[in-house]
């Protein structure tokens, strides 16, 4: 039996009468690549940002690492990553002070931050721009810089919400290069996306369809129990059902 | 500590590569420093005067050249007709009325007494009531010598008068710029800094890096310093600047009392007003919102200071704003410690008050600011 490093009972998020989370429960593995799919809206960010200890629940329960996702918020912090929809690292800092900066606040010691950058820098191919500022790179790169950030102190899981919006296929292949490298070494990969080739990437699938998580499996057995083609055609079959408008 | 240190150098770095924000640090303050008190002078002068003269005589020539060579007055029209001269004033050419009466110089040597009548265009209500003063002062002096030059002291037991000798202390030749030159370098130091420390922290949540923030460790004391003590620094250094270059070479103003006071009271008062910053940060979402609510409180901050206008001659809800208002106390305390050299027992009350408003705003401000949503 795997360990688990996620795990939730009825976790529910309210919006004053709108119900963003409605009573999901699932639990995701060590080192897994856990994809949570969904339409726009169907509150894959609000229950992320749960997990993350950056939204306090409105009921239900959850341990993120072995940690309560209501007392311990501070502790999940320093066992997480998270990488949201915005690009967020700074801008009019160059990519070695966005590293060195970000691995300060996770508390790595100057040797360690010496020897993760040289290592993100050299993965990342960025030797020429690394005295450049980040806001003059181009999108691919930054996700990919975004990402390695969000991983640079080793985290047991990382959050990653959209991390392809908006970037070309090959990017996006590079990327789950990276993803699948971070999992090797052990970290749980908890990813959201609207690409279902990305989908058919992951070990396991969670959709969620209106607040409420509607199925969760492997991608073969999916396709199986809904006789689909294709993990679109089960995306399809699912969301069908959904009341709530797309924005 | 070591996390401190990183959100400070990343503080920096932003700061100081931010190359339209820089100048606006540093520059725009020194700029207003040598522009604004200028013309923030409340002295009087060039008042425009219609003087209707139905005497015509050496006495009424007497009185019109005392008033035109005391420089504050403009001959605008000079005439016998009230209506003429009051069309001046309708037109906006003249703030004065003064009509001489016809047997002006008889009725002053014959029967010791004669009326003028004054009319002040009361518009521009400081103008009115200053230019009326000093007529009034005038036409005394001018009364006094016309006195002494006609009646024998000896025949006729004088009114006994109080005579009145004042002198003035701590700025004695009334330089409007020693009053002024503080006060406005107390406020610049305030609208740099509660402007720069709001809209940082509204930039970090506008363009999202502040929820990368809130996912890691750093406490919420760790952060709210990091973006506290560079615009503390800033703020010293913009006071620096202004005191030592501006005020002591451009207008001579060498305070009185102890610097030390001075930057004591100062370090305080960047940590209330930074404070303030801090707070407008927490309830705004975009800098467009910070940038509104600052600036009406800015205003409030300026204009219920004493700095323009004493908050002694306040009407009472006034006052309670003007010393519910932090600005109100350093503006206070520089012109005390600059001007008369207070030392720290006639402040001390100050600086009790100060160290209120700073853990005030900034207990707020923390109380306010949340990691989780």
């Amino acid at each position: 039996m795997q360990n688990v490093v996620i795990k939730t009972d009825k976790l529910t998020k309210k919006f004053g009468d709108f119900t963003a989370t409605d009573a999901i429960t699932f639990e995701v593995y060590e080192g897994e690549i856990f994809g949570f799919l969904g339409a726009n809206g169907a509150g894959k960010t609000t229950a992320m940002r749960m997990l993350c200890g950056l939204s306090t629940p409105t009921s239900g329960e959850a341990t993120i690492a072995g940690f309560d996702i209501y007392k311990d918020t501070e502790k999940i912090k320093a066992n997480i990553g998270y990488m949201s929809q915005k690009f967020s690292l700074y801008e009019d800092l160059t990519v070695i002070e966005n590293i060195r900066f970000f691995g300060g606040v996770y508390g790595l010691s100057d040797q360690e931050i010496k020897e993760k950058s040289d290592h993100l820098i050299d993965l990342l191919g960025l030797k020429e721009e690394s005295k450049k500022l980040v806001g003059s790179l181009p999108l691919g790169w930054k996700q990919k810089l975004a990402f390695s950030v969000a991983i640079i102190h080793d985290p047991k899981i990382v959050f990653l919400d959209e991390p392809t919006g908006g970037v070309d296929p090959v990017t996006r292949r590079q990327f789950w290069d990276l993803i699948y490298e971070a999992s090797n070494r052990g970290i749980t990969i908890f990813v959201t996306t609207h690409y279902m080739d990305e989908a058919e990437y992951c070990n396991r699938i969670s959709m969620m369809v209106d607040g409420e998580m509607k199925a969760l499996d492997t991608p073969t057995n999916l396709k199986k129990t809904y006789n689909a083609a294709s993990m679109d055609e089960v995306f399809f079959e699912l969301a069908r059902g959904a009341k709530r408008q797309a924005d | 500590m070591r996390t401190l240190l990183f959100l400070l150098r990343k503080e920096f770095k932003q700061i100081f590569r931010n190359k339209s924000l820089l100048p606006m640090i540093f520059a725009m303050p020194m700029i207003q420093l040598l522009v604004m008190p200028l013309a923030a002078d409340y002295e009087i002068k060039n008042i425009n005067i219609s003087i209707v003269d139905h005497d015509r005589s050496p006495y009424s020539q007497q009185l019109i050249s005392k008033i035109t060579a005391s420089g504050y007055f403009v001959l605008a029209d000079f005439g016998d007709s009230f209506d003429a001269a009051f069309q001046q004033i309708e037109e906006e050419k003249s703030d004065l009325i003064l009509e001489i009466p016809e047997g002006f110089e008889r009725n002053l040597v014959r029967e010791n007494r004669e009326k003028l009548f004054i009319a002040v265009n009361a518009i521009n209500g400081t103008k009115a009531s200053l230019g009326g003063a000093y007529l009034n002062q005038i036409i005394q002096n001018y009364n006094a010598e016309v006195r002494l030059d006609w009646i024998d002291p000896y025949r006729y037991n004088p009114i006994p008068q109080i005579e009145v000798a004042s002198s003035n202390w701590f700025n004695p030749f009334m330089n409007y710029r020693f009053f002024m030159v503080p006060g406005i370098l107390v406020f610049l130091v305030t609208m740099v800094g509660a402007y720069m420390s709001a809209l940082n922290i509204v930039k970090e949540k506008e363009i999202g890096t502040i929820e990368q923030i809130n996912v890691t460790p750093i406490k919420k004391y760790q952060f709210i310093l990091g973006k506290l003590i560079p615009f503390w620094i800033i703020g010293i250094i913009i006071f620096s600047i202004g005191l030592f270059f501006v005020a002591r070479i451009v207008y001579g103003i060498v305070p009185m009392g102890s610097i030390f006071l001075l930057y004591g009271f100062l370090a305080i008062y960047l940590v209330a007003l930074l404070g303030v910053g801090l707070l407008i940060s927490t309830y705004s979402d975009t800098q467009q919102q910070a940038m509104s609510v600052a600036f009406f409180i800015m205003m409030i901050f300026l204009l219920m200071s004493g700095l323009f206008t004493p908050i002694e001659s306040m009407p009472g809800w006034a006052k309670v704003i003007a010393y519910s208002n932090p600005v109100s106390y350093f503006i206070e305390v520089m012109r005390m410690v600059v001007l008369k050299g207070s030392g720290f027992q006639d402040i001390s009350k100050y600086f009790l008050i100060m160290i209120g408003f700073a853990a005030f705003f900034n207990t707020w401000a923390i109380l306010k600011y949340r990691k989780t949503s």
